[in-house]
């Protein structure tokens, strides 16, 4: 293929992804406009997605290194990376009927998916300061603008602009972060930084670990971890709900992905330092996502703090910082994606007459009108408040698992007890849908958001009888994490 | 070599006067025209510096994009100078103030070297400088373009040795996210009206004399009687 010192195979997705992006931008730019073009393009991009999909599944289990060491593919990069491709594929898919509904499929759409997913794949395989910085820009601009893409509606436009100066504030303090880094190690690779940070003197480490507060704090902006969740709300609200599944999906698996990537290989001997802080985040964010979601009305909003809380749970694993803890990050991230996207489609399915409703009164009776998605629903909603045989049970028990094994004590306690107040509002979903009185029924369903909700209730309950699968390619993953590169 | 201050005395004299120019001149658009005119001088002093790259980013950058980005506010929105000005003399004891410490710190800086406080010399800063950025030239890998000993090298050929070598890489992805933010722009803003009047270059390239032109004997003392597009 290419003859030379490095072969480029091992970035063949992303090339793919980008002149797919690309050509497929020209077409829908210079194509006549009609109804389907959007949609058209949509499927082209789902198209792309599943021959990158397929291009990873069958790459080598190899780790390499491109570009200098700024570029890592390992089993952990190309797992976290078709996760991705998953929860973007679903969102897309999602999102034909809802945007053909509100005349707003244009073929804009899934080529800014293409184009954020792209970023996202950069950074979850970046091993340098500068892909990470270039990966989560690329990301986070595509998904600014696909938060405002209602442009005529307000809460949309709100949506957008909120979490476009908000996202410009965490990469401030990112890029500050990353100055201290790069002028107290004197290199922006992870594996420079690491044997910088553990050989460093005392003072020398001062500054890194304040570098390293810093790009927490902008890490922590994009996966939404308290207290730097203040725009989750409101974005996932305003947002056209299918762009808020992608939301809640792809780009917090990649930047949490990002985040371990960072804490494991550039600060690996740092981790009594970077403990202290993940620690913090955890709790604050378990509690404030199982308490503030108390007393919402409307259902986005509830996931929105709802994916915090889980966000928080996910960090519980990260904290124990044992390769049992990142397992556990890896299995709960696969889990809530699959939960996630699951429950939007539930949202998206409720639909009346004169358009969505996404008031929780409004499930009242669901039972009664349409007892398979009120079941589906129900069981989605019991995986992720962690109910015994559902998959969500069984992601929370191993980030638990690994937090005692490290004396996590407290810190798991919390959790539990974080996990049955957010039980609390789960279940009231639950009792809305079974035992209230009957509302107006919903619209049936499209058949994409159907196949969307049962694939989800399947695999939920489905985990306990096969988790071997998904268990291995995490052991796998968090193993390639491990292997220190000779650069 | 002799030049180099006098050069060095203009660029910089210029530079402060437009400053100041841009900050008392009672008409906006002329306060924009005095800060690209600084900026042209700031340019000037970098050359002399040997730092062209940098001269070039600084009238590209801040004189292409910036200052007319200025302009434009300055002359689509209807803000009211005179009272923003208003607060000027209120406000300049605390300007005032912080010019004050910021020369006291240059003041220090500079007395500080003399006392050779900071340890190292200018010129001993400026050649670690140059022997810290001489060898990151990567040699290896995809052009070859290895530098020779003793070839002197300019900031931009340096740049570009190295931006399109070992960081080719974020080079590429900077271009998609500069393509993220053309499309989002387009996406957020433009508005397909009907009966905009659109420029068609494919047919203003097809115009010729013999479709556009119209030759009309006009017999001395008569009118033109105008005819086609052109009637009212």
């Amino acid at each position: 293929m290419f003859e030379g010192p490095q072969s480029f195979a091992p970035i063949i997705p992303e090339i793919i992804l980008a002149i797919g992006a690309m050509v497929l931008l020209m077409y829908g730019a210079f194509r006549a406009p009609s109804e389907n073009l959007g949609r058209d393009v949509g499927w082209f991009a789902i198209l792309l997605f599943a021959l990158t999909l397929g291009y990873l599944v069958l790459q080598p289990a190899s780790s390499s290194f491109l570009f200098h060491d700024a570029f890592v593919v390992d089993r952990f990069a190309r797992f976290m990376k078709v996760l991705v491709l998953v929860g973007a594929s679903v969102a897309l898919l999602l999102s034909f009927d809802y945007f053909a509904r509100a005349k707003l499929m244009w073929f804009e759409i899934p080529v800014l998916m293409v184009l954020a997913v792209v970023g996202m794949m950069v950074m979850i395989s970046s091993n340098d300061l500068i892909t990470l910085y270039v990966g989560l820009e690329l990301q986070s601009l595509a998904l600014y603008v696909l938060a405002a893409i209602r442009r005529n509606d307000l809460r949309s436009s709100e949506a957008g602009l909120k979490y476009f100066v908000l996202g410009a504030l965490s990469s401030g303090m990112l890029l500050y972060g990353m100055s201290m880094i790069y002028g107290f190690a004197g290199a922006t690779g992870f594996q420079k930084i690491a044997t910088a940070a553990s050989a460093g003197d005392a003072g020398a480490n001062i500054g890194l670990i304040i570098g390293l507060v810093f790009l927490l704090v902008g890490l922590a902006f994009k996966i939404s971890a308290v207290p730097f969740h203040m725009w989750t709300p409101d974005v996932y609200e305003g947002a056209p709900t299918p762009v808020t599944a992608f939301f809640a999906g792809a780009p917090k698996v990649a930047a949490m992905a990002l985040l371990v990537r960072v804490l494991v290989q550039a600060f690996p001997g740092n981790v009594s330092e970077w403990q202290q802080i993940i620690v913090f985040l955890s709790i604050m964010s378990m509690l404030i996502g199982a308490f503030a979601a108390i007393g919402q009305t409307n259902i986005k909003r509830l996931m929105a703090y709802s994916s915090i809380g889980h966000i928080g749970f996910a960090l519980v694993g990260l904290a124990s910082g044992s390769n049992d803890g990142l397992e556990a990050v890896v299995i709960y991230l696969a889990i809530y994606m699959v939960m996630t996207l699951g429950a939007f489609a539930c949202i998206l399915a409720m639909r009346r007459k004169d358009g969505m409703v996404e008031s929780i009164d409004q499930l009242a009776g669901l039972s009664q009108s349409n007892l398979s998605m009120a079941f589906l629903f129900a069981m989605l909603l019991f995986s992720m408040a962690g109910i015994p045989p559902l998959a969500g049970f069984f992601a929370k028990f191993y980030v638990f698992a690994a937090a005692v094994k490290a004396e996590l004590y407290p810190l798991a306690v919390i959790g539990v007890i974080a996990s049955v107040v957010a039980a609390f509002y789960y279940l009231r979903i639950i009792k809305v849908m079974f035992f209230d009185e009957a509302s107006e029924p919903f619209q049936p369903a499209e058949p994409y958001v159907r196949f969307v909700m049962w694939a989800a209730g399947v695999f939920v309950l489905a985990y306990v009888v096969v988790p071997a699968p998904l268990i291995d390619a995490a052991s796998a993953a968090v193993r390639s994490l491990r292997f220190a590169p000779t650069p | 070599m002799s030049l180099m201050p006098l050069f060095f005395y203009l660029f910089s004299v210029l530079a402060l006067a437009s400053a100041v120019l841009v900050i008392v001149a009672k008409n906006p658009v002329h306060s924009v025209m005095f800060l690209i005119f600084a900026f042209f001088n700031a340019a000037g002093l970098f050359i002399l510096l040997g730092a062209e790259f940098l001269a070039m980013v600084l009238v590209i950058v801040y004189v292409g994009a910036v200052a007319v980005l200025f302009l434009f506010v300055v002359m689509m929105l209807d803000v009211d100078f005179a009272e923003l000005k208003s607060g000027f003399v209120k406000n300049a004891p605390v300007g005032l103030l912080v010019g004050g410490i910021v020369l006291a710190e240059l003041a220090l800086l500079f007395l500080a070297q003399d006392l050779g406080v900071s340890g190292q010399s200018v010129e001993a800063v400026a050649d670690g400088i140059a022997a810290a950025t001489a060898p990151v030239l990567p040699g290896e890998g995809l052009t070859g373009g290895a530098p020779v000993a003793g070839e002197v090298l300019t900031n931009t050929e340096a740049l570009g040795r190295i931006l399109y070598t070992k960081y080719a890489f974020f080079f590429e992805v900077a271009g998609l996210v500069l393509l993220v933010a053309m499309i989002g722009a387009i996406v957020l803003t433009l508005r397909h009206k009907d009966g905009v009047r659109r420029q068609s270059i494919a047919e203003q390239v097809a115009r010729d004399p013999k479709t556009s032109l119209e030759v009309i004997k006009v017999a001395p003392g008569g009118a033109v009687i105008p005819t086609g597009d052109d009637a009212p």
